[in-house]
């Protein structure tokens, strides 16, 4: 043993120790995991070193929720607007390609004057801007049909971060696009070789090709090594692992603008490229499987809207007969999450209580009946109803199911 | 513009200014090759422009479609074990907006036909993707069709043919209108 492990392992002394114990995983596996011992008195006990990486609290576990086709963001285990990398949802149709950032490369062309191929080296050497914006899923959503439900079953396909890149606008000068050109296609370089296509004016106004996640590199999961970000807009259009941007005077009508991503609508109609994300809410704390006591509590969530800013969330205590405005976290971003809180005195009697998002343009966000009176029964996608949660009289918190009519 | 002549008002300001000023150009990047681009721009467009040559018939589709598709979308196109790939325009049929259960499929919800080459040319089979050839495309597209009821069973699928098939589902589709406001929900 070298005389550096034997010094570091009188310096790490007994704070090193932690039983070891079969545990169930939420996947029903059976994994072997360590239980966190806290010293008994860590004034006594000199601590682990710095080391290489962070990590979390061993005794916090925030945990995405992954099905076959996506994984869910543990909205109910955040504090604050930006989700942590490794907690951004999931959601990609043929797995997570694993791409060289070194042989990456990004080709602009049709109907520009100049079609150019860009090395990720190029895209860096751009001018450079970052925004905090969120990006949902438009199938961020699940039939009220049970009780216990967080959270994060309902709507943990919604994230937030600070996105670094180039704006899209500089690149299309770059190229020079043709007036004439009305439409673009964004193609990703994974397994379902991912295509959608965007109005060229929302390439002009704020649409972004992103490099960096949170201050570091993109993760595999979000487009390593870049994707295109379009603010506001249904997650899906903000085409990961970008390989390709073709422009042209009219939509392709890929599969995911067609079969998928398109919902049915009143008088039999199907609503297609139906982009941006309505204004949204839930609350977060208190949510199943919160077990409250009587007394002050502060309640917490989430609003955002693909439209602008919130421009107030209002917080029903009594089951939606009346409303009260929430106080909004600073910053309150352009479609970006916003963290409210309201302060309550649970009475110890039974009641639901829910959020509703007010957005710039006036948006209120709608009950689900609404949505469904609106759309039909048949609809799907787009759906961003207000979401109760009961309170027994035991301060059990569960979700209040609703008839899907 | 050399530095120092940003030594006095007016000129400063002349000066600062350029240095801020954003170029429409940056030169970064390299053009793009004509062959490079033929190659990498696959994207099949409703008038089928983008279709390659080559041509396919039901008769073969059914040949590949049982070797290589039906395992996972069941041999008639059905029985799953994953999506659903047939499913005919039924006249009286209960409107979508009105039945969540009802199955949507390329018969009865695809608005294009250029799509089924597009999306299987590079996504399928989900376990081999980009695997087929150009005609095997076709030909699986041509047996899909058929399956749907949208085409003859000795019909010819090539660039020609197949934006020229009718899709019943086209004329429900809609372009979004939300604006957000106080105005109805939509
Ligand atoms: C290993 C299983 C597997 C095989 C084999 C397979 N597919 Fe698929 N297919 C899938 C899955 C999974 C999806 C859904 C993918 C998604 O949603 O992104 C799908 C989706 C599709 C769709 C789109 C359906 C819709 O509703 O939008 C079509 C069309 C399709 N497959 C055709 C084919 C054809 C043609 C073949 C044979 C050449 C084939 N598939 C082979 C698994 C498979």
């Amino acid at each position: 043993m070298s005389q550096k492990m034997t010094r570091r392992r009188l310096l790490l002394g007994g704070a090193a120790t932690a039983a070891v114990a079969l545990v169930k995983s939420s996947f029903g596996k059976v994994v072997q995991t360590g239980i966190p011992e806290a010293a008994l008195d860590p004034t006594k006990q000199v601590g682990p070193l710095p080391g290489v990486l962070g990590t979390r609290s061993p005794f916090e576990h925030p945990q995405r929720k992954p099905s076959l086709t996506s994984s869910q963001t543990p909205l109910q285990d955040l504090y604050g607007m930006i989700t942590p990398s490794d907690l951004h949802f999931e959601r990609h149709h043929a797995g997570v390609p694993a791409i060289d950032p070194h042989t990456y490369e990004l080709m602009i062309h049709g109907m520009v004057d100049k079609p150019t191929v860009f090395s990720l080296a190029d895209l860096k050497r751009f001018p450079s801007v970052s925004r905090i914006c969120f990006i949902e899923c438009s199938g961020n959503f699940r039939k009220p049909d049970k009780e216990n439900i967080t959270p994060q079953d309902i709507c943990g396909l919604t994230s937030q971060s600070e996105w670094t890149g180039v704006m899209l606008s500089t690149l299309f000068r770059e190229v020079g696009v043709n007036p004439k050109a009305t439409w673009f296609l964004a193609e990703g370089s994974d397994a379902a070789v991912m295509t959608r296509s965007i109005p060229v004016s929302k390439g002009w106004e704020d649409a972004m090709i992103v490099y960096a996640q949170n201050g570091e590199a993109i993760r595999p999961q979000q487009g390593y090594p870049a994707r295109l970000l379009l603010p506001g807009w249904e997650g899906n259009t903000s085409i990961k692992w970008l390989r390709r941007i073709e422009l042209s005077d009219g939509p392709f009508m890929t599969r995911e603008e067609t079969s998928k991503y398109t919902e049915p609508v009143k008088d039999g109609k199907i609503r297609q490229f139906s982009f941006t994300m309505d204004a949204r809410s839930i609350i977060t704390y208190p949510a199943y499987p919160a077990q409250l006591q009587k007394g002050w509590v502060e309640i917490r969530g989430l609003a955002w809207s693909g439209r602008g800013k919130v421009r107030q969330v209002e917080v029903s205590t009594d089951a939606g007969k009346t409303w009260n405005a929430a106080r909004l976290q600073e910053p309150v971003l352009d479609k970006a999450h916003t963290y409210f809180r309201y302060l309550w005195q649970w009475n110890g009697d039974t009641t639901a209580i829910m959020s509703r998002a007010i957005d710039e343009t006036g948006y209120i966000q709608p009950s689900l009946e609404q949505l469904i009176t609106a759309r039909g029964p048949g609809t799907g996608y787009h759906l961003n109803p207000v979401t109760a949660w009961l309170i027994k009289r035991d301060g059990q918190v569960v979700y209040s199911p609703e008839k899907w009519k | 513009m050399p530095f120092w002549v940003c030594v006095t008002g007016t000129v400063m300001i002349a000066c600062e200014r350029r240095s801020n000023a954003v170029p429409d150009h940056f030169g970064y990047g390299r053009p793009a090759t004509e062959k490079e681009i033929a190659v990498k721009a696959i994207a099949i467009r409703p008038d089928g422009k983008g279709l390659p040559a080559g041509s396919g018939t039901v008769l073969d589709g059914a040949i590949i479609y049982a070797a290589k598709c039906a395992s996972c979308h069941g041999s008639t196109g059905v029985e799953g074990p994953f999506n659903v790939l047939v499913a005919p325009d039924t006249v009286g049929a209960k409107p979508f907006d009105q039945s969540s259960k009802r199955v949507k499929a390329i018969g009865n919800y695809w608005p294009y036909a250029t799509t089924v080459f597009d999306y299987v040319r590079r996504a399928m089979p989900f376990n081999a993707p980009g695997s087929l050839s150009d005609n095997e495309v076709y030909s699986v597209t041509a047996w899909l069709l058929h399956a749907n009821k949208l085409i003859g069973a000795d019909a010819v699928i090539n660039a020609k043919t197949l934006p020229g098939v009718v899709m019943p589902a086209r004329k429900y589709y809609v372009t979004d209108s939300r604006k957000g406001g106080d105005g109805p929900y939509e």
